[in-house]
């Protein structure tokens, strides 16, 4: 399966009409001109398959399943085939040693050319022995591979914010991969799954213009992660109206309303979902009636209950009995000084000036 | 801290916090304003129509004859300011629903829209009402730090919050985040400054009242 992309996807039954609409749909979800479709094409189709290194850390495979099964056969898909896929525990044929030799021999004939794909988070605890391949933990893994990649994609919240191994109380001390690889370019690709057109579309960019796409400040390309669910969802216009489902199985639920108040985390989670959609554009969670659990923001296993809406805080009347109590106790304890202070006063006859009034 | 977990602290331990000491301080200086008492009047009560405590709550809360015309801008802009404000904190969608949350209590909301114009509206009112401030001298001989000071927080949870609702500046996540933040920030500070004339307003114009009546003056 050597040559370039456009014959194997030929071989695939991919038309030149096909491909050239994807790379258009693909450019214009990326929000590049619409010349950058026609350039895509012509490097995607002459690319030869880049070698990429999957490396899985503490992860659960779903990012994987996102990737290879979403909604096959699709060109997304396909192409996702086309790379090199030198290395990937899950997917490779190979195990044990010749595994290793895979991963080895890869590294070192594309070094400083490869992609380095990471899933999963990084345990730093008792020394990173809580996840070991091969007899090394995945903080020497990740290092050594990180050496020579040319850029790293932290596929998943769990690689790109330490995400559920990270959540609170963290019994593994997990880490994102930006927290350990400091020196190379790293482009974090949230969600849980993270949605595979972004995974392509962050390829196509790299084979196109030969650098990564636009990031924002969480290293995120900003094309796909530049707006929220909440901006971009369909429901938006029963939030402005104040239209809002009170349960899952209520009037406004099946009419379709807001889901702010059952939780929807859609205001503070950029992603698209809300305009790529899932399954080939079938679906995505809100249109199926759940609110956003915000899976591609850091630390959302811990930003509040999934079910409690945004504006609703924790516990806030935890303090305020004790707080009514104690400011009671110093009330009375001030107007108790208070009364003495003007006992005092009447007994040595003080008078009251202007500045007094002043206070 | 990014900004999701900054909101988070906020909407948590902040929020605790912040309304913990706003409990605390409000029962403080109630406490502490009415357990000052007042000397018993001996003389006998005099009798004037429309002289009570309830007569002067509501007499004070329209302007003296003459007033408007010589002040419009106080009595209007703070109308204006008054009512946008209320109408914000207790008709506006969240906030109802952070009400419930808390006290099980709830309302119907007013469109977000209407409360969108409102609070414009009020930001204007407050932004005139401070100009009034400074360019007329009698005012600006009366003004304080205090003055200064609670202008800033109130103005500033209007002006967050509507800029969190618009996407203006910030990313939401970070203006909401800041919009609960300056919230507490004015929460902490009410009950020890000017602000408190939220709780003792009624109560103190009753009590201006109720001791002019006995003296047969409505005030």
């Amino acid at each position: 399966m050597q040559g370039p992309l456009i014959d194997t996807l030929v071989r695939q039954g991919i038309g030149r009409r096909t491909f050239l609409k994807y790379c258009a749909t693909l450019a214009s979800m990326m929000a590049l001109p619409p010349a950058a479709g026609r350039a895509m094409a012509d490097a995607l189709a002459a690319a030869r398959r880049p070698s990429v290194i999957w490396l899985p850390f503490q992860e659960c495979t779903g990012c994987t399943e996102s990737m290879t099964r979403s909604h096959s056969p699709t060109i997304e898909g396909m192409i996702f085939d086309m790379i090199s896929l030198d290395y990937h525990e899950t997917l490779m044929a190979a195990a044990g040693q010749q595994a290793e030799e895979a991963l080895h021999a890869a590294m070192k004939e594309n070094s400083g050319k490869y992609l380095l794909i990471v899933d999963g988070s990084i345990p730093l605890g008792i020394d990173g022995a809580y996840s070991c391949i091969a007899g090394r933990t995945n903080v020497d893994l990740l290092k050594e591979a990180a050496a020579g990649a040319a850029a790293i994609v932290a596929m998943g919240t769990c690689a790109a914010f330490g995400g559920i191994p990270k959540a609170k109380p963290n019994p593994t001390g997990a880490v994102a991969v930006s927290d350990i690889v400091k020196d190379k370019p790293i482009v974090n690709v949230p969600g849980c799954p993270p949605i595979p057109v972004v995974m392509t579309g962050v390829l196509a960019h790299y084979l196109t213009f030969g650098s990564l796409p636009e990031l924002d400040d969480k290293l995120r390309p900003t094309a796909f992660y530049g707006e929220t669910i909440h901006d971009r969802c369909y429901r938006r216009p029963f939030y402005d109206q104040g239209k809002f489902a009170k349960t899952f199985d209520d009037e406004g639920a099946r009419k379709g309303w807001c889901l702010f108040e059952l939780g929807c985390k859609g205001p503070v989670t950029h992603n698209a979902c809300a305009t790529t959609k899932w399954n080939g554009g079938t679906s995505w969670p809100v249109e199926s009636g759940h609110g956003c659990l915000g899976c591609s923001e850091p630390d959302f296993w811990d930003a509040g209950g999934f079910y409690k809406a945004l504006s609703m805080p924790a516990d806030p009347l935890k303090m305020g009995a004790a707080a009514a109590v104690a400011g009671a106790a110093a009330g009375v304890a001030v107007s108790f000084a208070n009364r003495g202070k003007k006992r005092a006063a009447q007994v040595t006859h003080e008078t009251t000036t202007l500045a007094d009034l002043e206070k | 801290m990014d900004a999701l977990e900054l909101l988070t602290w906020a909407r948590g331990p902040g929020l605790n916090i912040a309304l913990g000491i706003f409990v605390l301080g409000v029962v403080w200086r109630l406490i502490e304003i009415y357990s000052l008492g007042r000397r018993t009047d001996l003389a006998p009560a005099r009798q004037h129509a429309g002289a009570s405590g309830l007569h002067t709550v509501l007499r004070r809360s329209v302007p003296p004859p003459g007033m408007l015309r010589s002040s419009p801008v106080s009595y209007i802009g703070g109308f204006v300011f008054h009512i946008g404000l209320a109408l914000i904190v207790f008709l506006f969608a969240p906030h109802i629903l952070l009400i419930r949350d808390l006290t099980g209590l709830s309302w119907p909301a007013l469109p977000s829209q209407f409360i969108d114009m409102v609070t414009v509206v009020t930001l204007v009112a407050m932004v005139v009402v401070l100009v009034d401030r400074i360019n007329k001298p009698a005012k600006r001989f009366l003004s304080t730090f205090g003055d200064w000071f609670t202008w800033a927080v109130t103005f500033l949870p209007v002006l967050t919050g509507w800029m969190a609702v618009q996407h203006l500046l910030l990313p939401y996540t970070l203006m909401l985040a800041l919009h609960i933040l300056s919230v507490e920030l004015l929460l902490v500070v009410l009950p020890f400054t000017k602000l408190i004339h939220a709780f003792t307003l009624f109560g103190s114009r009753w009590y201006a009242g109720r001791i002019n009546a006995h003296k047969g003056v409505p005030v």
